[in-house]
């Protein structure tokens, strides 16, 4: 058997688990499902892809780094482009769910982030068309690893890149004065307020967070796959079920529910091919909402 | 002249066929605070299921089995009904925002069948052939769509009647009660789960029925038509007319969707070719930033939820 599908998996799986952290701290420290965040990833890459292009113009040539099919264009494009997507993401806060979060009813915010999904989408869509765009044309040779799977340059540098950016993560929740601020108004926001946690200053480090993550992913799948406006509406569904799977809340959770995932997809496209691949997140999801709704790492309410 | 009186005709049957639609995600929505992203799946399996049932028999596919067309009616409002039921059992217990993600995950799921199961669905070329109502008068296009009109008028006038019943009734108080204050309706002896999942399988049998009816009307069905956008629209509609409020609902849709028709004519009049599809898109934002902007700055909308208490309490 051809173990190939599982490094597909595995790309998809990181880029899912990056995606998955900005849902699952925004579910919950603003406490609501926000269906907009599949375009903080199409957003982030389209910021890169012109940010990219812009400093090719400006200084000449589309220079690759080793044997990567980019250069240092893109990578600091993609930086740049991270804050950026923080920045929109403050941007549709401050407009739109700072002014119903008062309200308190989080319904009402997760149907004004699925009316802001439609329109940031709609508006990539009229800005770039519809039509598939690339950050190189070029074909790369796979390396050969272990067991009879390939893994391109690119993949490897990504997966390299997601391993750094969850280690990162994971050590800023646990010891950072921000990352502690926010675990706590995610465990209990009247209480952190009487602490003397600045609830203002975690939703701002919670946008800004999931914002550059989205980036990050929709960038990886800008570069192994390819750039659509849909790119990140697609994502959704398996964006939430690996935040449902690893536990509401949890980092590591929502990056070990991406692998699940991503991996589940892969094997399931050798199964029953290519046509349902994107039912399988939905199974994921009912499997888990009926077998064990709090996920893997989270705790029962 | 008489054409446009055709088109009027042609153009209300359709906008109340999405009324009824809002008037289902109305007692979701509305009435007990249930938030449906899968609009679209629940009218698709109505429009398939009567589709199957209905059509003449067919090589190659399954169904065809030429039932009359109000069987297929029932049947539409059935098994929406029954999968909606199951759906809200598995998440209706769960925080609420589980059943967003999951009936948009179920509307996916429902998109990808319709498009990859061809020897039921027909796959992406969809189901044609349907019998249509009043097919007899087809080839009198005015006579046709004021037949169908009034065939849609009375359905709509019925379920509009009904729904007013129903939200009047001690029932429709039960979910108005779980919508504002769970805590209060279940130390009333109320099961806010049981009913939740009542409220969630009559809304979604009344957009199966919706489905049923367009399909009927137009004669054709395609993946396609189902996708996130008629979902948005039919939120948008139900929002803007006053959620809570049944002729709010009914409002909503004929100003939305005369909105929409008026703006995608100008566009395909006046916007050259090759732009279209990029003004088609801003059609979108613009109907995307009305929704946001409305939920932060009128959220009653148009007509607002009206107060409904017990008649007994008046005297």
């Amino acid at each position: 058997m051809n173990l190939q599908f599982i490094a597909d998996g595995l790309i998809m799986g990181a880029l899912i688990g990056l995606g998955a952290i900005g849902v699952t701290l925004t579910y919950s420290i603003l406490r609501f499902a926000n269906f907009a965040h599949g375009e903080f990833l199409a957003w982030g890459t389209y910021f890169t892809l012109a940010l990219a292009s812009g400093f090719g113009a400006m200084f000449g040539g589309s220079g690759t780094l080793g044997s990567l099919s980019f250069g240092w264009p893109v990578i600091v494009a993609g930086v740049l482009a991270a804050l950026l997507t923080g920045i929109l993401a403050l941007a549709l806060d401050r407009l739109l769910f700072a002014k119903l979060r008062d309200r308190g009813n989080a319904i009402v915010m997760v149907m004004a982030s699925f009316g802001a999904s439609m329109a940031l989408r709609s508006l990539l869509e009229f800005i770039f068309t519809s039509e598939p765009a690339y950050f190189s044309r070029d074909i790369q040779m796979a390396l050969p690893m272990a067991f009879g799977i390939r893994l391109t340059p690119d993949q490897l540098f990504l997966l390299a890149m997601t391993a750094v950016l969850v280690l990162v993560m994971e050590r800023f929740m646990a010891l950072s004065p921000i990352g502690r601020a926010m675990r706590a108004v995610s465990e209990n926001p009247v209480l952190a307020r009487i602490a003397g946690v600045d609830v203002e200053r975690v939703i701002r480090a919670t946008w800004m967070i999931g914002g550059a993550l989205a980036c990050a992913a929709g960038v990886m799948l800008g570069i192994t796959v390819q750039i659509r406006p849909f790119m990140g509406f697609d994502l959704l569904l398996p964006l939430f079920a690996a935040a449902i799977l690893g536990g509401i809340g949890s980092v590591p959770g929502a990056v070990l529910g991406g692998l699940i995932v991503g991996i589940a997809e892969a094997t399931a496209v050798q199964v029953v091919g290519a046509d349902y691949r994107a039912a399988i997140a939905f199974l994921i999801l009912i499997a888990v909402l009926l077998v064990r709704p709090a996920g893997i790492f989270g705790v029962r309410e | 002249m008489l054409d446009l009186f055709a088109y009027a005709a042609f153009f209300l049957v359709t906008a109340l066929s999405y009324g009824i639609i809002c008037l289902g995600l109305n007692v979701q929505w509305g009435q007990t605070g249930l938030f449906n992203v899968g609009v679209a799946g629940f009218v698709a399996i109505g429009a398939y299921t009567s589709a199957l049932l209905t059509t003449p028999d067919m090589a190659g596919r399954f169904g065809g089995f030429g039932l009359p067309i109000w069987l297929g009616w029932i049947a539409a409002m059935l098994v929406s009904g029954v999968a909606a039921a199951l759906i809200g059992a598995i998440t209706l217990r769960l925080r609420a925002d589980y059943l967003a993600i999951t009936t948009f995950g179920i509307a996916i799921a429902i998109q990808l069948v319709a498009l990859n199961a061809e020897t039921v669905t027909g796959g992406p070329f969809g189901i044609g052939f349907i019998p249509r109502a009043f097919g007899g008068l087809e080839d009198r296009p005015i006579i046709f769509n004021l037949a169908n009109l009034a065939l849609v008028a009375i359905v709509t006038a019925l379920l509009y009647y009904g729904l007013e019943r129903l939200v009047r009734s001690p029932w429709g108080r039960v979910l108005r009660a779980i919508r504002e204050d769970e805590m209060a309706a279940a130390s009333l002896g109320k099961n806010a789960n049981f009913f939740r999942i009542q409220a969630f399988a009559l809304g979604s049998a009344i957009m199966g029925l919706a489905g049923a009816v367009q399909a009927h009307f137009i004669g054709f069905i395609a993946p396609e038509n189902y996708v996130s956008t008629m979902t948005f629209q039919v939120w948008a509609m139900l929002i803007i007319g006053g959620s809570g409020n049944n002729r709010g609902a009914l409002l909503g849709a004929v100003l939305v969707w005369a909105l929409w028709s008026v703006t995608g004519a100008v566009l395909a009049a006046f916007v050259p070719g090759e732009y279209q599809a990029r003004a088609a898109a801003l059609q979108i934002v613009l109907i995307g930033v009305a929704l946001a902007a409305l939920l932060v700055l009128r959220p009653r909308g148009i007509l607002g939820e009206e107060k409904m208490i017990s008649r007994f309490l008046n005297e």
